[in-house]
């Protein structure tokens, strides 16, 4: 069979699996709709987490941008692993304790104000929104590079699917579906890497073949480093990005992580507070089991590719080679009319001739290696699941943030469990339709805003549930002049920098030295400053509040 | 259980208190050294020597793949030792 016949055979599987699982799992109440009942065990719980984290940017485009980055790529392997101590040490256990269905929930409760609870609301849309549309582009990608259909057909049978299951089984449908699409997402990214690693390092472990050696003896890394520097590129393992600006973006990257919402609403589906601290670490071993491979396939492919390629001739190159330029995401422009490849770095006097795009990678990474063709389709299959995960958690909270923390909690708390689930269920639908026209409509900025999402997210986020926890003397005033200092900081930067004027940014330019990437991580020290010096020109948070905080601080206790 | 007054009750929630901050301090402590210490600021010190047993450059070791290995040892100690806190302090949940 072909690799199209292949693809339609696993893709259709894999859906069928997905559907089979969401009628089995449907909602029945609100509880059930925005957290799956509370009932969920960690383990499973971690599953579903790191499906739901795991987006197309993490299965499709990390291993290529790493492959092109080298050690700079670390910021992302870092960056969205490390997020995870922080989720685990400063806020799921006691948002758990505190125990209602939303961010927005906390955020209005803990600070006392509908002002704090419409800015949390917002902030948690926009958020969501300009990711979610990042994965229904996604999902039309490799659907019409694998069916040969063209992308709106690719994003509206990918629309079909998460209307399918968010719809109808809320929280609930989406936890069972997530386990489902770790399971395929997992074993299509591991399935290949395997074979990978057999073929160059003679090990069927991945993780390790980063570290090992090839055929003619030489250490994988040490041989990449001496590809680099022939034909020009920085070396491989020490990365051309200043030392300050990596560790600004790590840490705008884990504090970003540890701010997003929807992974945070995922910890109040666990029973207890035992369980939410002890399914951060199931998570993150569920998402470490890629992100440790992710290095590995990023090295091999790199080491593949300038084999392949480099200063051969155009003629030889084989079928992908051909197939993925008809895409435009593969260019060569023989400017020296010679016949070969050129491919050559920066720090090179020879012109370089090709370009490829990132998410080539590990898309054509299989065919690139020479893998059969059920290895292929089944690549294609894993991208969708991980998009899929990632958007139906995404919609999730855009509908809980509309039919609980807007039209329950602002404008008609008296509204009956019934109209609250129904009206959770339009929204997800129409949420469902909207990402989908900007899946198939991507607003040229969508890839550049799902980056600084991150940033956004660390500098408004972040602060104000760690204080509203660490801190009782914390109001509403503080947190309120935080937040907005800290995100009205990094939206201009990131505004300035890339689209006002984007000829500017440049390192000598930038605060610092820091590119809007890591501008986030200032961002959150200045709300903490900001939400700091202010409050004290307020009162303290009423007694009652006092007594919640205290109670979220300790699991057992009830507050009486 | 003896009922104890209330004055008592607080300060032992308290004492929980700030038993987790000190753990959790400790432990943020390491996450930032294995991260920001050995993956970022002495990636290019380290990198001069290998991960025992093996051909990682250790910094760029650190940085791709070490560090992650360490974030999940400190979230299931974590998770481990607050246990065992909120048994001692009688905080277990039903």
């Amino acid at each position: 069979m072909d690799v199209q016949g292949w693809s339609i055979l696993l893709i259709t599987l894999s859906f069928a699996l997905y559907i089979g699982v969401a009628i089995a799992s449907r909602a029945s109440s609100t509880k059930e709709f925005y957290i799956a009942g509370g009932g969920v065990h960690p383990v499973v719980n971690g599953m579903a987490t790191a499906a739901d984290w795991m987006s197309a940017a993490s299965f499709i485009s990390m291993a290529g941008a790493i492959s092109f980055l080298g050690y700079d790529g670390s910021v992302y392997l870092m960056g969205w692993t490390g997020g995870y101590v922080l989720l685990a040490l400063l806020l799921a256990p006691y948002l758990r304790k505190f125990g209602k269905f939303t961010i927005p929930d906390f955020v209005g409760d803990r600070y006392e104000s509908s002002t704090a609870r419409i800015v949390a609301i917002v902030c948690a849309i926009f958020v969501s929104f300009t990711y979610v549309s990042g994965q229904m582009q996604g999902v039309g990608i490799v659907l019409s590079r694998f069916l040969e259909v063209d992308t709106t057909t690719g994003v509206m049978i990918g629309m079909g699917i998460v209307f399918f299951y968010a719809v109808l089984g809320g929280m609930k449908g989406i936890t069972y579906t997530q386990v489902a699409q770790y399971c395929v997402l997992i074993f299509a990214y591991m399935v290949p890497a395997i074979f990978l690693a057999l073929h160059m390092v003679d090990t069927p472990i991945p993780q390790l073949g980063l570290g090992g050696t090839l055929e003619n003896g030489t250490p994988l890394l040490a041989n990449l480093n001496n590809l680099h520097q022939d034909l020009g590129f920085a070396s491989y393992t020490s990365g051309s990005r200043a030392t300050i600006d990596v560790f600004f973006i790590t840490a705008a990257l884990m504090a970003g992580t540890a701010g997003l919402p929807h992974v945070i609403v995922r910890f109040y589906t666990v029973p207890k507070v035992k369980d939410a601290r002890r399914s951060v670490g199931w998570a993150l071993v569920f998402i470490a089991i890629l992100y440790t491979t992710a290095p590995a396939i990023a090295a091999f492919a790199r080491t593949n590719l300038l084999q392949t390629v480099s200063g051969q001739a155009y003629e030889d190159m084989p079928e992908w080679f051909n197939k993925w330029e008809t895409t435009g995401l593969l260019v060569h422009n023989d400017l020296n009319g010679d016949g070969l490849i050129q491919y050559t770095g920066p720090n090179s006097d020879v012109p370089n001739e090709l370009t490829v795009h990132k998410d080539i990678m590990v898309l054509a990474n299989p065919e690139i290696a020479g893998l059969p063709n059920w290895v292929v389709a089944l690549v294609a299959a894993g991208g969708l699941a991980a998009a899929l995960s990632t958007a139906a958690g995404l919609l999730l909270v855009v509908s809980s943030a509309v039919s609980h923390d807007l039209l329950k909690r602002c404008l008609k708390p008296d509204i009956s469990e019934r109209d609250e689930l129904r009206a959770a269920r339009i929204s997800a639908g129409f949420a469902v339709c909207l990402a989908g026209w900007f899946g198939v409509h991507p607003p040229g900025f969508v890839a550049e805003v799902v980056a600084f999402a991150f940033g956004l997210a660390a500098s408004s986020f972040f602060p104000v549930l760690v204080m509203g926890i660490f801190s009782k003397r914390m109001n509403g005033l503080g947190a309120i002049s935080g937040m907005i200092a800290g995100i009205s900081f990094t939206a201009g930067y990131i505004l300035w920098f890339k689209f006002i004027s984007p000829e500017s940014s440049k390192a000598e330019n930038w605060w610092f030295g820091i590119s809007p990437e890591g501008i986030g991580t200032l961002g959150m020290l200045l709300n903490f400053l900001v939400a700091g010096a202010i409050h004290r020109f307020a009162p303290p948070p009423s007694h009652e509040t006092q007594k919640m905080v205290e109670a979220i601080r300790t699991p057992g206790s009830t507050t009486k | 259980m003896t009922s104890s007054p209330p004055s008592e009750l607080q300060d032992r929630g308290s004492q929980y208190w700030r038993r987790n901050i000190r753990l959790l301090l400790g432990l943020l402590a390491v996450w930032a050294t294995v991260s920001f210490g050995c993956g970022i600021l002495l990636h290019h010190f380290l990198d001069n020597y290998t991960l025992p047993g093996s051909e990682y450059p250790l910094g760029f070791w650190f940085a791709q793949q070490g560090s992650i290995l360490v974030f999940i040892a400190i979230v299931f100690y974590y998770a481990h030792a607050m246990s065992k806190l909120d048994r001692e302090f009688d905080l277990e949940e039903e």
